[in-house]
């Protein structure tokens, strides 16, 4: 819990500025906007929180939203019959290319760094040959609803973030969610007392991979078909985990405050934009707090043991 | 037009650190650079556009505007053919007899635009008989690797060299370097040389901004606000379209609250565009350097529950359709696709030893409510170029995505 703290304090510093410049920002309908547009990002952190607590990193989410969509939006072509069906399938491919990055890392040895890199570039790649660039295809109706649309005043997208966030939780309260963190901490102790480090963390994989799948739904839902849409997405995910407090390396930190690191980088954006300074610099101020971030932990880390023993 | 996404985006990144490391040696607050909507509203005569492009130039605008009202010489009906202002050149030194080789050294295809104008000019060339050999490569998005490509092209036997080079100055050089040995043909973007045989180009971007900008100055009452999305600094292509808007909104009452850059990205439009609605309430109007977010920018007043005001999208059927189905208050200039079957025409015509136009102006309409039913075609993809004059050609529809 001291390790959360930082998070939220930050988060509410963050949102009284924003409410600072644009009072209107707190009335529930414009704090649901956000909410909504945050979504996405916070449910990628939750997913990527699952890979880096394990120990590893996973650098094929964006490029895995990117292909998720633009698939779908083939597959779809407008016809609302075609939509359940590519939705079922988009979720499967997200557990499959999670599959596929922990079955490389544990199995074969690659490490994650390169696994997913290699899988971001494949994915990319892929995309790039069958598209050239510009997609072909649209996403129907129903399946803008969930990131366009709302249940009453409440966004679709904010619902199904609800619903992850809380499975999250649960997963990590749960025996799955200890034998990752005790992977994450010394995978060879947690070998040595009983844990499948190589089973554990490719479930983290595929939960990272269908947390993709999800964040490509509502992405798509919100803006439509774009062979952009999820360009830097893994850094943002990154970032925001880091942000929350979770040792890069893995065995320590929260899933609530790496959705609360999310919740924390979307306002900064948020902030940023209301203060009229441009997105360019967004890639450079994710630049600046992974490192500040990371520095950060390795100081306070010796201390942190001095004063435990 | 069109670039090098990433590069760009590169060089952004860097201009954004160097923004940030000079608003660190300052004491003042970053709301108050001329980035912020409300500080450059203060400024210039009041509307809120800013400083002028760097990238300005007076007489091209002058220029561009009055092709605006040109009547363009050439067959009816086919734009591609025609030419505003037409300074006629002799050929004859490039006479042939055929059959021809035609290469074409082509920046990229990693856009709708480019694709859509490729599968135009690929076709055109299936017209002629005369042409045994088309050779094209594809320099993706890379300078080097398109003076590479200009360089192999001399190797391969052309009878003459089409290019549309991927920036202006880098591949000056390069095409200077090949004119000697054979015709070239520039289309797209220019060179800093006047060595090619002709240079084809729509009207240009003074004339797509100010189109833009000069309805919403008619549609939107007087103290309207108006909120500009521009997809990146620093383009030249991008430049000329937003300096003719300013030139149009600072001669106008209009008050412009915001001038933004969207990356292109359309989440990010919609998000742009729904900060601005809450921040002041209402937007009276949008205008747009490009028509590729136009549809996420309608759609974020749609998902706020209020009306869309007038505004600018381009002539991409996603926009189209939009623009008829929900009735919108809108106008589409254009940067046609037509253009790529116009240098196959020039070559052919270069090779028999007949004039061409030194620069090629073709005609640049605009879509229009009088005219959307003609180029609304709900069978083609959403991202399809409705002035691809492409209908005419062997296999449309399918060629180019769309059902029969």
């Amino acid at each position: 819990m001291r390790r959360t703290l930082p998070i939220f304090i930050v988060l509410a510093v963050l949102l009284v500025a924003i409410a600072a410049v644009n009072p209107y920002f707190l009335e529930p309908p414009a704090f649901l906007a956000f909410v909504k547009r945050a979504a996405p990002l916070v449910i990628l952190a939750a997913g990527q929180y699952f890979v880096i607590v394990s120990g590893e990193f996973d650098l094929s989410v964006g490029s895995l939203v990117t292909a998720e969509v633009v698939i779908a939006a083939r597959l779809i072509d407008g016809s609302a019959e075609a939509t359940w069906p590519v939705l079922g399938l988009m979720l499967v491919l997200g557990l499959l290319a999670g599959l596929v990055n922990g079955v490389v890392t544990t199995l074969l040895r690659v490490p994650s760094f390169i696994t997913t890199l290699g899988m971001l570039l494949i994915l990319s790649g892929a995309v790039f040959l069958w598209t050239g660039g510009a997609p072909r295809g649209a996403l129907s109706a129903q399946f803008r609803e969930l990131g366009r649309g709302s249940l009453g005043p409440v966004p679709w997208s904010v619902l199904i973030l609800v619903v992850a966030g809380a499975v999250a939780i649960w997963v990590m309260r749960s025996d799955f969610g200890h034998t990752l963190v005790a992977a994450g901490d010394n995978d060879r102790a947690a070998a040595l007392s009983g844990v499948r480090v190589a089973r554990v963390r490719t479930v983290a994989f595929m939960i990272s991979g269908l947390a993709a799948a999800v964040a490509a739904i509502l992405l798509g839902g919100f803006a439509g078909v774009s062979a952009q849409v999820g360009v830097g997405l893994e850094f943002q995910a990154i970032t925001a985990v880091v942000l929350g407090g979770v040792a890069l390396g893995g065995g320590r930190g929260s899933v609530v405050a790496a959705m609360a690191g999310a919740f924390t980088l979307e306002a900064l954006f948020t902030l940023l934009n209301l203060y009229g300074i441009s997105g360019a610099l967004e890639p450079a101020v994710q630049g600046v707090i992974i490192i500040a971030a990371v520095a950060l932990g390795a100081v306070s880390l010796p201390r942190r043991r001095a004063a435990a023993s | 037009m069109r670039f090098s996404s990433r590069r760009i985006l590169v060089s952004a990144a860097l201009a954004g650190l160097m923004a940030a490391m000079a608003a660190c040696t300052t004491d003042s607050p970053a709301p108050s650079t001329a980035a912020s909507p409300q500080a450059s509203a203060a400024e210039s005569s009041g509307s809120g556009t800013g400083a002028q492009s760097k990238f300005f130039v007076q007489t091209d605008y002058d220029a561009q505007m009055a092709m605006r009202s040109a009547q363009p010489a050439g067959p009816e009906g086919k734009p591609w053919e025609q030419t505003i202002d037409a300074n006629l050149v002799e050929t004859a030194k490039y006479k042939k007899d055929g059959p021809y080789h035609l290469c074409f050294s082509n920046a990229a295809v990693n856009n709708p635009w480019r694709q859509v104008g490729l599968k135009t000019m690929q076709a055109e060339v299936g017209l002629h008989k005369e042409i045994s050999k088309f050779t094209m490569l594809d320099a993706e998005g890379k300078d080097d690797k398109q003076i590479s490509d200009i360089a192999e092209l001399q190797g391969k036997g052309c009878d003459a060299l089409i290019v549309s080079p991927n920036t202006t100055a880098t591949l000056t050089p390069a095409v200077a370097g090949a004119c000697p040995k054979l015709p070239v043909i520039v289309f797209d973007r220019g060179v800093q040389t006047d060595c090619p045989v002709t240079f084809i180009k729509p009207i240009g971007g003074y004339a797509f901004g100010a189109e833009a900008a000069e309805f919403l100055v008619t549609k939107v009452p007087a103290g309207g606000k108006i909120l500009a999305l521009r997809i990146l600094p620093g383009v030249d292509v991008l430049e000329t379209r937003w300096s003719a808007a300013k030139i149009a909104f600072d001669k106008s009452d209009l008050d412009v609250v915001g001038v933004e850059f969207t990356d292109g990205d359309a989440a990010k439009t919609k998000s742009i565009v729904g900060d601005y609605i809450q921040r002041y309430g209402k937007i009276d109007g949008v205008w747009m350097d490009a028509g590729a977010t136009a549809v996420a920018a309608v759609e974020a007043f749609e998902d706020a529950g209020v009306p869309v005001p007038p505004i600018n999208g381009e002539d991409q059927e996603d926009f189209l359709q939009k623009w008829s189905d929900a009735k919108l208050t809108a106008v589409a200039p254009t940067y046609p696709t037509y253009q790529w079957r116009t240098p196959i025409i020039a070559a052919l015509k270069v090779l028999k030893g007949e004039q061409v136009p030194k620069m090629w102006n073709l005609p640049q309409p605009t879509v229009t409510q009088e005219n959307l039913a003609t180029y609304l075609k709900p069978g083609m993809p959403p991202l399809h170029y409705a002035l691809c004059g492409c209908e005419d050609l062997p296999g449309y529809p399918e060629k180019w995505g769309g059902k029969p």
